[in-house]
């Protein structure tokens, strides 16, 4: 039998930088959907991720162990292994395959994602530690503000090639505004 | 069109999928009747005004939405998440 690599799903694509902003892939490290049951304890699950569960539209915690909201009713553990209990209180599965996550990073980001997606995404209405799920072109996303030059953005890991195609359309025609 | 998420807030339109009359969540019980299923199949209002649809946020946080608007306007005038509704309804 044949030895299977490992490939990430941006491989060969990235990074790619253009006007003063790059976008590369990003390696979060394991990938865990959480979906409390109905009428868990909250507390008990904030204790088995070892943070509490973000509001729509929030993320607690940060690279390395970052709980990001995923939609109603649902959070990504990026980056730790959750404690096995966790199971208890939530369905929980490993989705790290499934996912292509890239970072916009450099001055402007919000210019070139203004193309793409349909929310407001400046620095103002977008802080750090904001999350939303929405479209980046046809593609529904998952975009997060990391830093305050950073955006880190997931969509499905069939769809990678797309994603940076519309990013480096879009990157290309914000730098050729000058 | 812009149709306000109870979880995400103003969204635009392209990020919701149409479901329909918001009758959905007043599904008939098993013994019912004939008459009462056929109405919940197939029988739907048709305003000129107000209605309430069911819209899920699709491309956005997954939730389904009632959204009470008006067909002639386009004035949406409130949303709410359609589990609430249904617990609401006693269900």
């Amino acid at each position: 039998m044949g030895k299977l690599e490992r490939i990430s799903p941006c491989a060969g694509l990235l990074p790619v930088s253009i006007g003063g902003l790059t976008v590369s892939e990003i390696d979060v490290g394991q990938i865990t959907s959480v979906t409390p049951f109905e009428g868990a304890a909250r507390a008990a699950i904030d204790r088995a991720i070892g943070l509490p569960f973000p509001a729509p539209g929030q993320t607690t915690g940060d690279a390395g162990h970052r709980l990001v909201w995923m939609g109603q009713g649902e959070g990504f553990l990026l980056g730790a292994v959750p404690d096995p209990n966790l199971g208890a209180y939530a369905a929980v599965v490993d989705q790290s395959d499934a996912w292509a996550v890239v970072a916009l990073t450099g001055a402007g980001g919000a210019d070139v994602l203004a193309r793409l997606v349909p929310v407001d995404m400046r620095l103002r209405a977008f802080p750090v530690g904001a999350t939303v799920r929405s479209q980046l072109g046809h593609m529904n996303a998952s975009i997060t503000r990391t830093e305050e030059d950073t955006f880190m953005i997931a969509v499905f890991r069939s769809m990678a090639v797309t994603l940076v195609h519309e990013l480096t359309t879009a990157l290309e025609a914000v730098a050729a505004r000058g | 069109m812009r149709i306000n998420c109870p979880l995400c807030g103003e969204r635009d339109r392209r990020e919701f999928y149409y479901k329909g009359a918001a009758v959905a969540l007043a599904r008939p019980g098993r013994d019912a009747g004939a008459q009462a299923w056929d109405e919940y199949v197939h029988l739907r209002e048709n305003p000129a005004g107000k209605t309430h649809d069911l819209w899920q946020h699709e491309a956005g946080c997954g939730a389904w939405i009632v959204v009470v608007r008006n067909t002639v306007t386009h004035e949406v005038y409130e949303t709410a998440l359609a589990a609430d509704v249904k617990r609401s309804m006693g269900a």
